[in-house]
């Protein structure tokens, strides 16, 4: 065992989950708006992934995307202002829960259009192919995301182009409200990358070291030049789509089966079977609690944006016409 | 100066920014291999390889996206959308991604990218390969929208594009790639972004346009002139953003407007500057402002009715003499 990597996917593992639990009591508090989707369950799958990542390799997603900041060492603090709409927030409020970024750690956000990103990311890819930079590019996006037309038009394209795009598909078993089956043809999500000739794998995403190892396998293969690879991680939402959902769709039978499935759950054991001492764990688990804390504090007492700053960043060359 | 179709004007700027900006690369349906439907990117395959130009799927939204996630990730790309009735395919792109990753990311990403299409009609394409529709991207804040209507214009403002750091929707009409002109051969030929262009003075009405219909302005202009009315022609060049101050400089000389268009005038472009001209310059008003423009009906393959609905100096000739 690899203590300080064991410590680490835990610590973001629970800093995910802390988090996420905090944002579902301020979206109840009316202190966060807007649509939220939050990665409760899915930690795994986005820890797992990233971590197997260089520091120079790309990280792209949809809106499901708190998660995600974190495994790609965001700053919790902008990421909980950028959720309450102040200027301290890392899109300067104007982006919210769904647009996340940080371009200083390689991660382009955050998108809300259902599988547009995924085009985005074969141009991330192409730009970094054409520099002859090795840097991969991770592209997440749930099983709902397979049946839109950029899904198709994007895995073509970097097929044929042979970029270096790693297309991570995190499928939950459901798009938005609607179980897989009933709106895909098919519901192994890794067999659409075969029509475009694209090498595919299948891992556990409730598991995450299972998830760093078929992403690190599937890293190397798509830098070594060999272009674009498919990675389907199963996985589960313990929340609804967005905030308001009362999973009604889904049984409480469902939902307790992948509880006993949990990924933080499981991988606490998995580091306390190796000999690490549950206080350490405590510990770390302390330290997450008072970096969400401080995040909050610090979210509470920045300030709104000021309306002038409606017209700041929509062109780079001219001033926008005012009305 | 050489004599270019605007098609070589087009060529000649994309080479010339080629050469300066090695970020600078071309991607679409047709471009390399084939040189361009319309022949505007002959050439540059030879000259630069098939790194930097490279041929597409018939795929609108990943031609438009990956031109965003390239632009974002420090490439300047060129990205050609064959026509812009495909561009409805990529309008995700275009105005949710192209228009908004700089803004509503807090000012993080970059997006200096040019997408050139083709607009307009005359070819008997029939009503879904022959809209005029630039005016619909120009309603969008986060985009530049650029339509040339001579060669020269062709070279200067594509090349102004391609160097600014912002989106630009740079709209070719489809019948004047083989117009002739005399181009400026200085490779750093640009054009100011924002700015319209006099193509001719006149102290008795403005005629404010762009495109083709600059053409089918100056024309009707001449005829006017021997009639004894000395007509402003205004080639509006870039839709977004709008150069109003030198056309209500031009109306408070003029007092009288026709806005000539190649589109549908229901919230069009005519709509939009007319409502500006009538805000701003009220006092100055002899006479209701004319717009000329296609008729409102999807445009038909037949050769005769095709022709009766796009404008003609003759409707533009009509339009000027109502604000007399």
């Amino acid at each position: 065992m690899d203590k300080a990597l064991y410590l680490d996917l835990y610590k973001q593992m629970v800093a995910i989950r802390l988090l996420e639990e905090k944002c579902e009591e301020l979206y109840q508090k009316s202190k966060i708006g807007g649509f939220m989707h939050l990665y409760i369950g899915q930690e795994a799958t986005g820890v797992g992934a990233i971590s197997a990542r260089q520091a120079h390799d790309n990280v792209i997603t949809a809106y499901r995307d708190h998660g995600i900041a974190i495994a790609c060492g965001m700053d919790t603090k902008s990421i909980m202002a950028e959720m309450f709409g102040k200027i301290t927030g890392c899109s300067k409020g104007k982006g919210g829960s769904m647009h996340l970024a940080d371009v200083s750690k390689r991660f382009w956000g955050g998108h809300a259009i259902v599988g547009a990103h995924i085009a985005l990311a074969t141009g991330l890819a192409f730009a970094d192919k054409y520099r002859k930079s090795d840097a991969v590019t991770l592209c997440f996006f749930g099983d709902g995301a397979t049946n839109i037309s950029y899904f198709h038009e994007a895995l073509n394209l970097a097929a044929v182009w042979k970029l270096p795009c790693l297309f991570i598909c995190e499928n939950n078993k459901y798009g938005m409200w609607t179980p897989i089956e009933k709106v895909s043809s098919v519901t192994e999500m890794r067999r659409k990358a075969d029509a475009y000739g694209m090498p595919n794998d299948l891992c556990d995403g409730m598991d995450v070291l299972a998830v760093r190892e078929a992403t690190k396998k599937a890293i190397d293969w798509v830098r070594a030049g060999n272009g674009p690879y498919f990675l389907e991680a199963l996985t589960y939402r313990y929340r609804g789509h967005s905030m308001g959902d009362q999973r009604a769709y889904r049984t409480h039978d469902e939902i307790r089966k992948w509880q006993t499935e949990d990924p933080l759950g499981k991988f606490e054991e998995v580091v306390l079977k190796a000999g690490v001492p549950h206080a350490e764990l405590d510990a770390i688990d302390d330290e997450a609690k008072r970096l969400v804390a401080e995040a909050v504090q610090f979210a509470d007492v920045s300030p709104f944006p000021a309306n002038d700053e409606i017209w700041t960043d929509i062109y780079a060359d001219i001033e926008p016409e005012r009305n | 100066m050489a004599v270019l179709t605007l098609a070589k004007a087009l060529a000649q700027a994309m080479a010339e920014e080629m050469e300066r900006d090695s970020r600078v690369v071309v991607w679409g349906e047709e471009v390399a291999a084939f040189g361009g439907t319309y022949g505007a990117t002959s050439g540059l395959l030879e000259k630069f390889g098939p790194e930097r130009i490279l041929d597409t799927p018939i795929s609108e939204g990943v031609i438009v996206g990956a031109a965003v996630g390239a632009a974002m990730n420090g490439l300047r790309p060129i990205a050609e959308i064959m026509g812009i009735n495909f561009a409805f395919l990529a309008m995700d792109q275009i105005v949710n991604h192209a228009a908004k990753v700089r803004s509503m990311f807090g000012g993080q990403f970059e997006c200096p990218l040019v997408i050139r299409t083709t607009s307009g009609g005359g070819r008997q394409l029939a009503a879904t390969h022959s809209q005029t529709v630039e005016h619909l991207f120009a309603h969008f804040p986060g985009l530049l929208v650029v339509a040339p209507s001579t060669p020269a214009d062709a070279k200067g403002l594509l090349k102004t594009s391609i160097r600014s750091d912002d989106p630009v929707m740079f709209i070719e009409q489809a019948t004047m790639y083989s117009d002739r002109g005399e181009v400026p051969d200085d490779a750093d030929y640009v054009l100011p972004i924002g700015k319209c262009d006099v193509k001719r003075k006149g102290k008795d009405a403005t005629l404010i346009t762009y495109s083709k219909m600059v053409g089918v302005s100056l024309k009707a202009a001449a005829q006017l002139a021997s009639d004894g009315i000395e007509c402003e022609v205004i080639d509006l060049r870039w839709l977004r953003p709008l150069d109003m101050d030198t056309i209500y400089n031009s109306f408070r000389k003029t007092n009288r407007a026709v806005i000539v268009e190649e589109g549908w005038p229901t919230y069009g472009l005519s709509a939009e500057i007319a409502s500006r001209i009538y805000e701003a310059c009220f006092d100055y008003l002899d006479a209701p402002i004319q717009r000329v423009a296609q008729k409102e009906a999807p445009l038909p393959y037949s050769g005769p009715l095709e022709k009766y609905m796009l404008p003609k100096p003759e409707d533009v000739i009509a339009a000027v003499k109502k604000v007399f």
